[in-house]
């Protein structure tokens, strides 16, 4: 493993095994994470983004788990790691925020004693006021306003900016080496969403933390990240460095996405969006997930899964029409 | 503050309303009190002086708030057949129900969340589906049937615990299960539901990926959410457990306020029965406010919008 990657994880399978069938939610996964870097992962509501990163954190649920792959972290496997050793790690190595800041705050404990639980159960102070005052700390530091006023409230006290720097504040109170933020803004509005980005990529400037940005938002990516996958069904179906993507897409998916985005004093007469509806997992066909949507699909598409290949510079794509183009 | 003294308030009008139902009941109910307590060979004479002593020769509205007004003065009227005052003869009973459903009370809720938090974290593995199954019985095997059984097979049978209750804790035993069993059984089925329901929530997953143990996971982030629903359950079944009292005491000769009761149905005793039933409704709705207080301190939510 290469030493400046902070997460490496290959070929990653998690499925949920239901009574109606196996869902392969995470479907054969590469994904790196260089230090000190923000990667995006974008992709359709349900194309296993969230289940991605749940894999990382341990905390798939039955009947949910990973089947086969690795995830390394650091030096450390986490693949089949005990739940002690990942326990270790998570909250203090590697932490995560959630999309709705309502309902990922305890409704009943005060959000201080929340943040404070990560210092502690980390070892990271001894006393319950060393604690406090780190606490505090961190509030000032993600531009929480009267921390000592704000420590004793209760989420529903909160707003939803505020309560998403709460959560922000729990993630890095313990200098998290990767910080894993699934679709952090989603729910608060565009001043309030900019002011959190804004703080995330502070504390990777300052910090040299990575951040896995899971998002549908690409305009959040184009402004944030160095890198993309874009994710379809289960499967990456391209990545590349923001320019790249942007600039040169080579997957149909990827430009149906582009195309989906709305432009400011564009001439667009009404908002694009991709024919049809993502695939159901429990039925996945031997072919590229994509095709039943793609225009260019062709008859090998139905039949064969194309492999990731590479279309440029640190560019790859999983499609077939490279090859008859290229 | 403001909102207990605001529910203390809002008890009256129910309370008024409790006691006017009662007492047109007990006055429609065939049977006339004074001959019940004469019996049969009495001069009319005598029956008359009676009749006036105890004002039932009064209009029936005037004889409400006589009875109204007593009660305001803490005077229940006097037992026809025990010849006391009814407040002393239910104040001595009091402790005795209060002991028994303290301690049925106790039973149900260790019992009710021990199976209900092993039965949510084995989730339909063999632990959780033996405690359902055993909760089922719980709630549905009536408690007359848990109290005879309790008593035939380990007080007569296996001689572990005395027949009837003479006020020792030990006696006490058997009655408390009996009178526990019943909500046991819903407090183990409603905790493994609601905590199965809460451990599904995003919070947990953010207590989970802070790197908490399960235990601290559970105890320190679930199960307080988990008991609101629990709470309100048995505010609601308070009642029951009151008429769940009567058939205890009954089966066990326990000399409190259910015993009260039923003798004063069997007797006609009118003053006791009203004083019982009064004391009964005030117990309840006490119950109901202590559930709502306990509600706002698992549940800030609730606290501040009072
Ligand atoms: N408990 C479950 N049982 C069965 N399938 C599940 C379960 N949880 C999730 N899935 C499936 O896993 C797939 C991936 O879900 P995931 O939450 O990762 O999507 P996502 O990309 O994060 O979407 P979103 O943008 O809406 O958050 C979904 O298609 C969903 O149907
Ligand atoms: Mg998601």
């Amino acid at each position: 493993m290469s030493k400046e990657n902070v997460l490496e994880i290959r070929d990653l399978h998690s499925s949920f095994f239901t009574d109606s069938g196996v869902v392969r939610a995470v479907n054969g996964v590469d994904l790196v994470i260089p230090q000190g870097k923000i990667i995006g992962l974008v992709g359709e509501s349900g194309c296993g983004k969230s289940m991605t990163a749940k894999s990382v954190m341990g905390l798939l649920r039955y009947p949910g788990r990973i089947e086969s792959g690795s995830i390394r972290f650091m030096d450390k496997e986490l693949v089949g790691l005990p739940d002690k050793e990942l326990r270790k790690l998570c909250g203090n190595e590697m932490s995560m925020i959630f999309q709705e800041p309502m309902t990922s705050l305890n409704p009943v404990l005060r959000v201080g004693r929340q943040v404070e639980e990560a210092i502690l159960v980390h070892g990271k102070a001894e006393k319950r006021a060393e604690a406090k005052k780190l606490v505090l700390d961190m509030f000032e530091h993600v531009g929480i306003p009267e921390g000592e006023k704000r420590y004793s409230c209760y989420p529903h006290e909160l707003s939803g900016g505020l309560r998403q720097r709460v959560m922000i504040a729990m993630a890095m109170v313990c200098r998290p080496r990767l910080l894993i933020a699934d679709e952090p803004t989603t729910a608060l509005d565009v001043t309030i969403e900019a002011q959190i980005l804004q703080l995330m990529q502070k504390e990777c400037r300052e910090s040299g933390m990575s951040i896995l940005l899971i998002t549908h938002n690409l305009g959040v990516v184009a402004e944030i990240c160095d890198f993309v996958y874009v994710m379809y069904a289960g499967r990456i179906v391209e990545s590349g460095s923001v320019c790249e993507i942007f600039d040169h897409p080579a997957h149909p998916y990827t430009r149906g996405l582009l195309h989906s985005m709305p432009v400011i004093g564009g001439d667009q007469e009404y908002l694009y969006a991709i024919p049809g509806a993502v695939p159901n997992l429990l039925r996945l066909g031997a072919g590229c997930a994509f095709c039943g949507r793609c225009e260019k699909a062709q008859d090998r598409c139905r039949e064969e899964m194309p492999e990731l290949k590479a279309v440029g510079e640190d560019h790859f794509s999983r499609c077939f029409l490279h090859e008859t183009e290229g | 503050m403001k909102r207990v003294l605001k529910r203390l308030l809002s008890m009256i009008p129910v309370l008024l309303g409790v006691m006017l139902l009662i007492f047109i009941m007990l006055r429609i109910i065939p049977g006339d009190p004074v001959s019940i307590l004469l019996g049969e060979h009495y001069s009319q004479d005598t029956i008359d002086r009676l009749t006036k002593a105890m004002n039932l020769d009064k209009p029936l509205m005037q004889q409400f708030f006589s009875y109204v007004l007593g009660v305001l003065h803490g005077d229940l009227g006097v037992s026809y057949i025990m010849k006391r005052p009814v407040t002393d003869i239910i104040l001595q009973a009091f402790p005795h129900t209060v002991k028994l459903a303290v301690m049925a009370a106790l039973f149900a809720w260790v019992i009710g969340l021990l199976t209900g938090i092993v039965a949510a974290v084995t989730q339909n593995r063999p632990p959780d589906r033996i405690f359902m199954t055993l909760s089922l019985a719980g709630v549905s095997v009536p408690i007359f049937m848990v109290a005879l059984a309790l008593q035939y097979f380990l007080a007569f049978k296996v001689k572990l615990f005395p027949l009837t209750s003479d006020g020792s804790l030990k006696s006490m035993i058997l009655p408390a299960i009996a009178l526990g069993w019943n909500s046991a059984g819903s407090i183990a089925r409603m905790t493994r539901s609601s905590l199965i329901e809460v451990m599904q929530s995003d919070y947990i997953d953010t207590a989970r990926a802070k790197g908490l143990r399960r235990g601290a996971v559970i105890f320190g982030h679930a199960l307080k959410n988990a008991m609101l629903p629990v709470i309100t359950m048995m505010a609601l079944q308070l009642s029951s457990m009151m008429s769940g009292a009567v058939i205890t005491e009954s089966v066990f000769s326990i000399p409190g306020i259910g015993r009260l009761a039923t003798d004063a149905v069997q007797n006609r005793d009118m003053p006791l029965l009203q004083g019982t039933i009064l004391f009964t409704t005030v117990i309840v709705i006490l119950g109901n406010l202590l559930a709502d207080f306990l509600y706002a301190v698992l549940d800030p939510r609730i606290r501040r919008e009072a």
